[in-house]
């Protein structure tokens, strides 16, 4: 069991009720969260192991492919998991998933008039090394219209869910590309209130990470909650 | 002016959105892909205690059912640990995902009832499994806890006399018996289930 956490700030994390997100309306809690102290049923968390995924888990050109590669730009997708205290978090499980490069999911629920990719699943997953460095390779997802407004638009995004090691951790987050104009005038992204937290979401275009003439990179650090000090208690497991 | 504190910033929850299974599922989502899917069996094969069986339904403030939920189960042992807080049965690790039928909403899974966990207090908390839903229109994962109505622990259970109006204790304890529980939760409305931040 870990020491206890920061409290989250729900200032900086979207409301539950935010209008302009439909789906929101019907979907959101209105009593108040109750909140607790955290106890042992929290403050544990699942963990994981290399005997868990495999190797190719994070290459998502090639963990679907059948053919030949998937269609679309090439990327690298790298970045670390710290905490709040920023230190990095070690061995925890990254999961993505995303649309092709034409903004169709291979998911049995969308009908989006766009293209499968026959070489492209969509997901992956890698375990944080031991300064909490994850990378994916994958293709950049395309922008793709949904059911809001009748005419919006996603912002080319990828889905990220990352563990920790408390179950009061647990995030699910979208990541976005630098320079995207669609990310202004989306309403999942203005469900977030304030801008800091929105700009923590854009992946900056880092040309350090590219592989020349091959794949583009983009970096994206996420920060889970942090540990709270147990300064003057006799806690002997400390931060 | 003063000295920065440099703390980090959580980075900010979004919606898992309606295609989550691709990413935590992908054999719900239509397609194989893993050599092993994770959080498809929570207590693993060599479990002590008893096995039980959960049935239920998400539905939202109008009523329906919320289709595209997924959630995740964090549960102790029978002997009331938890993995990675003490010693566990090999295979045990107490965590899984359940996705509802696509079509109905409904959805089932099994485990074995966990014992009841000792607070850091000292204080006794009655058996009970740890929820986490998201789904599209959830903008940031929401905790709850699946308590069993058979377990005299409830009433003194410290989460459950945290909630200010007795009956909406309720919404928090599974119906049944005879290792058949049936567990409902509402995301809005008259029988809005009770959410934790924890």
């Amino acid at each position: 069991m870990t020491s206890p956490l920061y409290q989250r700030d729900r200032e900086w994390h979207p409301p539950a009720l935010a209008p302009d997100y439909k789906t929101s309306l019907g979907r959101s809690p209105k009593n108040a969260l109750l909140s607790l102290d955290g106890t042992p049923s929290e403050l544990t968390g699942p963990t994981f192991g290399h005997n868990d995924i495999d190797a190719i888990d994070n290459d998502l050109l090639r963990n679907y492919a059948k053919s030949g590669d998937p269609v679309g730009e090439r990327i690298i997708l790298h970045g670390r998991v710290l905490d709040e205290n920023a230190r990095p978090v070690p061995n925890t499980l990254v999961e993505i998933w995303q649309a092709n490069a034409g903004g169709r999911y291979r998911h049995k629920k969308d009908s989006y008039l766009a293209a499968i990719d026959p070489n492209f699943g969509g997901c992956g997953r890698t375990l944080t090394d031991e300064n909490g460095y994850y990378t994916f390779r994958t293709v950049k997802p395309g922008a793709y219209p949904w059911r809001n407004w009748i005419n919006s638009w996603r912002p080319a995004h990828v889905h990220f869910s990352v563990f920790g090691t408390a179950f009061a951790q647990r995030l699910i987050t979208q990541m976005y590309f630098e320079g995207d104009p669609l990310i202004a005038k989306c309403p999942i992204v203005k469900s977030i209130p304030d801008q800091r937290a929105v700009d923590q979401l854009v992946a900056a275009l880092d040309l350090n990470a590219t592989i020349p003439l091959d794949s583009i990179a983009y970096k994206f650090d996420i920060i889970l909650r942090g540990h709270r000090s147990t300064f003057f208690e006799n806690r002997p497991e400390g931060n | 002016m003063t000295q920065s504190l440099n703390y980090l910033k959580e980075t900010a929850s979004q919606t898992a959105g309606p295609y989550v299974h691709i990413g935590l599922a992908p054999g719900d989502a239509g397609f194989d892909i893993y050599a092993q899917e994770l959080g498809r069996d929570i207590a693993g094969p060599n479990a002590e205690g008893q096995r039980i069986t959960v049935t239920g339904m998400v539905t939202d403030g109008t009523g329906a059912p919320v289709k595209d939920v997924l959630i995740e189960i964090w549960q102790a042992n029978a002997a009331g640990i938890y993995a990675g807080a003490g010693d566990v049965e090999e295979g045990f690790r107490g965590w899984g995902r359940v996705i509802p039928d696509f079509d109905t909403g409904k959805f089932t899974f099994e485990t074995v009832k966990p014992g009841p966990v000792a607070g850091t207090d000292g204080r006794m908390a009655a058996p009970h499994l740890n929820l986490w839903l998201v789904a599209r229109g959830i903008n940031v994962g929401l905790n709850t806890r699946m308590y069993f109505d058979d377990e005299a622990g409830n009433a003194s259970d410290p989460v459950l006399n945290l909630i200010e109006q007795a009956h909406r204790r309720d919404t928090l304890i599974a119906k049944g018996d005879d290792a058949m529980y049936h567990f409902n939760i509402c995301l809005q409305g008259i029988d809005e289930t009770v959410f934790l931040d924890v």
